[in-house]
């Protein structure tokens, strides 16, 4: 029962992954649309950040936002971005320590 | 788009060399969090098989973390199932962009590549744009979802094997490490455009807003926030201002 449910959700998350692969390229793109797909990478960067990030540490959700901002003022210095995710596991494990 | 531009000539090795490189950062951030879902699933009681086989089938962290959950309380196929389609629905809207992104591959490139999108292997692929009008891209994307996939495959594994050895001090770190790198993905852009920066912001609000404000269910809160705060883009952005 528990590899049924294992095929249940592999289906279920496979589906809508594929969907878009077969209808995309027959919607007609006008230029409203184009400009509506190219900013949705943009909205989910932000509604995948907050207020997730706040739950990192479920009894303070400051140590995560201070994480976060140890991340963003790496970035701003033109980093690579796996220095703001090393920059950011430091903060959080100083902070909790 | 510049359709008549011959692209520019990249061979398919040194296009799988870039991938894997661009892929790197989501190596290092799902490595702890899939040791993370190997300990907890093998704690909730499956098998060190039906924890692996988990990653290798559905591959989506936060349903997965989220399965392993409700397996530990007893919850039911159906409940299960629909809980993971509500949580992984967010990827028909990323996946609706991938592909306008790459509406230029052929139909099994098309299809294949879309079944290894996350939400992290879609940010990474999506902030790199221009990659698709070289020759050859597609082995870019294949390399950076190949390098992602396998790492939270072994991650699970390993997290199954390991159980209880990762000290909790440092896997509770280790939580910050995917936001870390959606945000050190996000700022570069915005310092080139800002309006992509208030598109973002917008977004955040509108989650935090159906999340706990409305209290939707996690899934259905990021698919409205992505779709609402990205609609803002047309009377905001100028025409192909965003590359």
């Amino acid at each position: 029962m528990t590899m049924l449910t294992i095929v249940g959700m592999a289906i279920v998350t496979m589906v809508p992954r594929f969907i878009p692969a077969f209808i995309m390229d027959r919607i007609a793109l006008k230029p409203w649309l184009n400009k509506w797909l190219n900013a949705i990478p943009f909205a989910a960067l932000g509604a995948l950040i907050f207020p997730g990030v706040m739950t990192v540490i479920e009894s303070d959700p400051w140590i995560g936002i201070v994480g976060g901002l140890v991340a963003a003022a790496i970035a701003l210095l033109n980093l690579n971005v796996i220095f703001s995710v090393i920059g950011a596991i430091v903060a959080v494990y100083l902070l909790t320590m | 788009m510049n359709e008549e531009a011959l692209p520019e000539e990249q061979s398919i090795g040194a296009a799988f060399k870039q991938g894997t490189i661009a892929g790197v950062p989501i190596c290092l951030g799902y490595m702890p969090i899939a040791i993370a879902y190997g300990v907890l699933a093998s704690q909730s009681g499956l098998t060190i098989f039906e924890t692996t086989m988990m990653s290798v089938l559905v591959f989506a962290g936060a349903a997965q973390f989220m399965a392993a959950n409700m397996f530990a309380q007893g919850a039911l196929f159906l409940q299960i199932v629909v809980a993971t389609f509500v949580l992984n629905f967010r990827h028909f809207i990323m996946s609706m962009s991938l592909m306008n992104q790459f509406k230029h591959y052929s139909l099994p490139w098309k299809f294949g590549l879309s079944l290894g999108l996350t939400d992290e292997t879609f940010a990474v692929s999506a902030l790199h744009k221009k990659q698709a009008k070289k020759e050859n891209s597609m082995f870019f994307y294949l390399a950076l979802i190949l390098i992602a996939y396998l790492s939270w495959v072994f991650g699970s594994l390993a997290g199954a094997l390991l159980g209880e050895v990762v000290p909790s001090q440092l896997s509770d770190s280790m939580g910050i490490a995917l936001y870390a790198m959606f945000i050190g993905l996000l700022v570069p852009s915005v310092k080139k455009e800002w309006r992509l920066g208030l598109i973002a912001i917008l977004a955040m609000i509108l989650n935090y807003f159906f999340s706990r404000k409305v209290g939707l269910d996690t899934g259905w809160a990021i698919v409205l926030a992505t779709i609402f705060g990205s609609l803002a883009a047309i009377p905001l952005m100028k025409e192909e201002a965003i590359e």
